[in-house]
């Protein structure tokens, strides 16, 4: 806002929420059936069709809406699941019942917008990055490089206010769709299909869907904060380097692992963030796919015993956090707007340190037990309680604290509330930054103004103030090393640094004159 | 004994004193100011007018902290102090008695009697309420003049820009702050300044400002006969130092609060620190009144521990300072003067293309660095002080500049080659 809006950016935001409101419209276009084909196309065998056709009634059903869908498709799959249980046959039961909706009603999506998916793509994705791109451009041209947050808190959207929560409102119901109930938004994950058919070879789920747009926001986001931070090779280099690894490693080489139907694996994510890691059927699948899946497991493990307290060691977590995670990289990209929300008050500061650890400590537990539980025969005393462990785990932290509010709350509480609060990655890695690190951020002498900049901020909501204005350095758990504190000092104060053990922390020195230094 | 200790201002200087004190001593302390209820950081002022950050932001202490460190903060203003009876008569008409007492009230924005200069839309850029009469005005505000090129007044203007005013800025020297800055950094910051756009006029003063019959501001005429159509006049000619409540007091003052080298005033347990306070003897090279955050901290550091019984003379050590100018931060370490002394040499390198200067000053006879200043380049405060204090020479800075470097990692080294 230090210029007036450019024409480009203009005719950017223009062509952006056209497309946005395409992408949403689009939901309330789609046309559905119940056929044979539809319903076989789900998934489900012959047994199970045989049940629930019968009590559908009469199909074929056309022109239905996605309402209609539902009303008719779950109460048919509750009398299924309980007339195969009467039967004996609860192998057969369909226990994700949201997901099977889903199913049965993407195959049957038909009508003008199904024939057309291709078309809608295009329309929606294209001038949706365009449109973005267009946005941020200009200030190539008409900006200055250098820190500008001008205005970020006369803006409805960044300082909290009513557009905000409204965006935080949507991202939540977005998530809970894409979580809990995706028949939802069945069309914007049937969008993707034809991107799914021409690599897969086969529709899109959910997670194909939510992938690809993840990866487009990562790349579109991350190329508006390079310009945004272009003066900072910093700042560049370690958003090239997520930009890589959620376009590589998180999206393409599963991708291809599929084709090549190999277990499915994403080389950068760590236990305990991935927290399924040892479960048994991921560990059986390693185990049946021969050198590769070996690898994998040995990858898997080396990367939690070896790679995360060597590199941490090393440079601090922010190797991790803000260098290769894919959730560090959502929430440095497209949650940068967001970053000053997060809250920098002494009791954010314990909850934080209470829910981190809480996690951390659970997902342990859970995965202690689990392993456990592989070694000991079937129908053990632990399998019913670890299934029951993995269910709670799965939907509290897995899909609430991660997808619903870690990141549908960026807008209301800064970029970084899964990262923060949750991620018991994080907590292991926090660990040993604070205990075991050459990582710190150095303070300048006496240079600080106190002014502020570098606490709001924050992604992370460390009062990194308190510390500089004291001397010390900055030394703390959740630091992710993103460097903005860095950036915006207009006093050149901060630096990230790994150096030595020693006089890496300092305790309350006095700044009062070379001459009578005292401490 | 349990003292009460009263500090008149809750700025840098004061609220220094204050947690310094406390974490020496049980003394009651009592923090008196009449701008804010908390202290705040007074450099951040320009970031709340440009958005970066609301105004709680810029307080450096939650307000549970002043409870719970025991410091009383008292919003009042201060109308006299009475030394024979060790008391302090404020506004509210209470009276404080102290047993020690800390005078750190600031400065205020000089005005020089100009024709118009109490008209509204007027002011200096220092307090909470310029930052508030200003954010009133702006709706108004198409063009604005700022007079007076110096730290604040550069500050404006970049605050003035980022809501889309026109600016015109009136520098009375040849060249902006150049009764600071050697003439080729002076220069650099010149050629910053208009590429944003800034009216920039050096050599002239403000002669009048000329209002409506409503009391607003219409137009600036400076002192080469020109008029300058405008909604805002910002006056940043320096500031001078708060202490008009001090009068016929007892507390000998002169331009500010005369002190002696532990911060005393003539009357027994009264201080004065931070930029109301003026140096009966200054330490080495520096000026009896020092208007800068880092000497205001400095002082009450200093001042605290005498007032702990462990008694400190001032001794800041190296002078050093910093400041933004638009996108290009600027630092000093030890003595650059505008124009060499005598028995000075120097060497200066700067990189136009991205606004980076590096300038060493040192001794003739044995090189020995004296002065750095810094243009685009972040440099290492500790290793500088140690190279200044302990007489390193020019010619081992040049060799060593790697262990000076602050800048972020994988930034490229200064490109100092283009002369």
């Amino acid at each position: 806002m230090s210029t007036r809006a450019n024409n480009t950016t203009i005719a950017g935001w223009i062509i952006f929420l056209s497309a946005f409101f395409l992408f949403n419209i689009t939901l309330f276009i789609g046309k559905y059936e119940i056929t044979a084909t539809s319903l076989r196309s789900s998934g489900l065998n012959d047994e199970q069709l045989e049940i629930l056709t019968t009590e559908l009634g009469t199909i074929p059903v056309q022109n239905l809406s996605k309402y209609e869908i539902v009303r008719r498709v779950s109460p048919a799959l509750t009398v299924m699941n309980d007339k195969l249980k009467q039967d004996g046959r609860t192998n057969l039961v369909i226990y994700n019942m949201p997901e099977m909706v889903f199913q049965i009603a993407k195959g049957g999506l038909t009508g003008f917008y199904a024939k057309n998916r291709a078309l809608f793509f295009i329309l929606v994705f294209l001038p949706g990055i365009l449109g973005a791109l267009m946005i941020y451009m200009p200030k190539l041209k008409h900006e200055k490089p250098g820190i500008k947050n001008n205005g970020i808190y006369f803006n409805p959207l960044t300082a909290r206010k009513w557009l905000g929560y409204s965006l935080s409102a949507y991202l939540v119901l977005f998530y809970v769709f894409l979580y809990f109930l995706p028949v939802h938004i069945t069309e914007m994950i049937a969008i993707t299909d034809p991107v799914s058919e021409s690599i897969l070879g086969s529709p899109a789920g959910k997670w194909f869907m939510y992938g690809l747009l993840y990866t487009i926001f990562i790349l579109v986001m991350g190329i508006r904060f390079i310009i945004r931070y272009r003066h900072n090779r910093y700042q560049i280099l370690r958003t090239i380097s997520v930009i890589f690894f959620q376009t590589v490693i998180a999206f393409s080489i599963p991708q291809i692992l599929t084709i090549l139907q190999k277990p499915y694996m994403d080389f950068k994510n760590i236990w305990p963030l991935d927290y399924s890691f040892f479960f048994s059927y991921r560990i059986n699948e390693y185990l049946s796919a021969g050198t590769l899946g070996y690898f994998m497991l040995f990858w898997g493990i080396a990367l939690i015993i070896i790679a995360v307290p060597l590199f941490t060691w090393l440079y601090g977590k922010r190797w991790y956090c803000s260098w290769v995670c894919g959730c560090g990289g959502l929430a440095e990209t497209a949650g940068d707007p967001f970053r000053q929300l997060s809250d920098k008050s002494l009791k954010a500061w314990k909850f934080e340190r209470i829910a981190i650890y809480s996690v951390l400590v659970f997902a342990s537990v859970m995965t202690l037990l689990t392993i456990v539980s592989m070694f000991l025969p079937d129908n053990n005393i632990f399998g019913a309680p670890v299934n029951v462990l993995h269910g709670i785990y799965g939907f509290l932290v897995g899909s609430v604290l991660a997808g619903v509010i870690g990141t549908g709350f960026y807008p209301v509480m800064g970029n970084r509330v899964w990262c923060r609060f949750f991620c018991p990655l994080a907590g292991y890695l926090g660990i040993i930054q604070r205990f075991k690190s050459r990582f710190r951020i150095t303070t300048n002498g006496g240079q600080c103004i106190s002014c502020g900049n570098c606490s709001t901020y924050c992604e992370m909501g460390i009062d990194v103030r308190s510390y500089a204005q004291n001397g010390q350095n900055i030394v703390r758990a959740s630091c992710v090393g993103c460097g903005i504190c860095a950036a915006v000092c207009p006093r050149g104060v901060l630096k990230l640094e790994n150096g030595p053990v020693k006089g890496r922390i300092k305790e309350n020195p006095v700044l009062t004159g070379n001459l009578n230094n005292i401490s | 004994m349990i003292r009460q200790i009263v500090i008149i201002g809750n700025g840098i200087s004061g609220i220094t004193a204050a947690r310094h004190i406390r974490k020496n001593s049980d003394d009651k302390i009592t923090v008196i100011s009449s701008e804010t209820e908390h202290f705040f950081s007074r450099t951040a002022l320009m970031y709340i007018y440009m958005g970066h950050m609301k105004y709680e932001h810029t307080k450096p202490y939650e307000d549970w902290f002043w409870k719970k460190n025991r410091i009383d903060l008292v919003f009042d203003h201060v109308e006299s102090v009475d030394i024979n009876n060790r008391k302090i008569l404020t506004g509210s008409s209470a009276a404080i008695e102290y047993d020690v007492l800390i005078i750190a009230t600031g400065s205020k924005p000089n005005k020089f009697g100009w024709p118009g200069q109490d008209l509204n839309g007027v002011h200096g850029m220092y307090s909470r309420n310029d930052l508030d009469m200003l954010e009133r005005n702006s709706p108004r505000i198409n063009n604005a003049v700022v007079v007076g090129g110096g730290l604040i007044g550069i500050e404006l203007v970049e605050m003035l820009l980022s809501r889309n005013i026109g600016v015109t800025f009136l520098v009375r020297e040849k060249s902006f702050w150049s009764k600071i800055l050697p003439a080729e950094e002076s220069e650099m910051i010149n050629r910053i300044i208009r590429s944003h756009h800034v009216n920039l006029k050096l050599k002239t003063e403000l002669k009048e400002i000329l209002g409506d019959e409503e009391g607003y501001i219409k137009s600036v005429i400076d002192s080469a006969g020109e008029e300058f159509t405008c909604q805002f006049v910002g006056l940043t000619v320096g500031v001078s130092p708060n202490i008009s409540f001090l009068l016929n007091s007892g507390i000998e003052t002169d331009r500010g609060v005369l002190v002696d080298e532990y911060l005393e005033t003539n009357v027994k347990d009264v201080y004065a620190i931070g930029d109301c306070a003026q140096h009966r003897t200054p330490p080495d090279g520096r000026k009896p009144v020092e208007q800068v955050w880092y000497t205001g901290r400095i002082m009450g550091e200093t001042v605290a521990q005498t007032i702990t019984r462990n008694r400190l003379p001032y001794k800041p050590g190296i002078w050093f300072n910093s400041a933004k100018f638009f996108d290009t931060e600027y630092q000093t370490y030890g003595w650059v003067f505008p124009t060499l002394k005598d028995n000075e040499d120097t060497w200066y390198r700067e990189n136009i293309k991205k606004n980076q200067a590096l300038r060493l000053v040192f001794l003739k006879e044995n090189q020995q660095l004296t002065g750095v200043n810094a243009l685009g380049i972040r440099l290492r405060h500790d290793v500088l002080d140690k190279w200044i204090t302990e007489g390193y020479t020019a010619d081992y800075m040049l060799e060593h500049l790697s262990e000076a470097l602050f800048d972020p990692e994988f930034f490229l080294k200064p490109d100092l080659s283009t002369l």
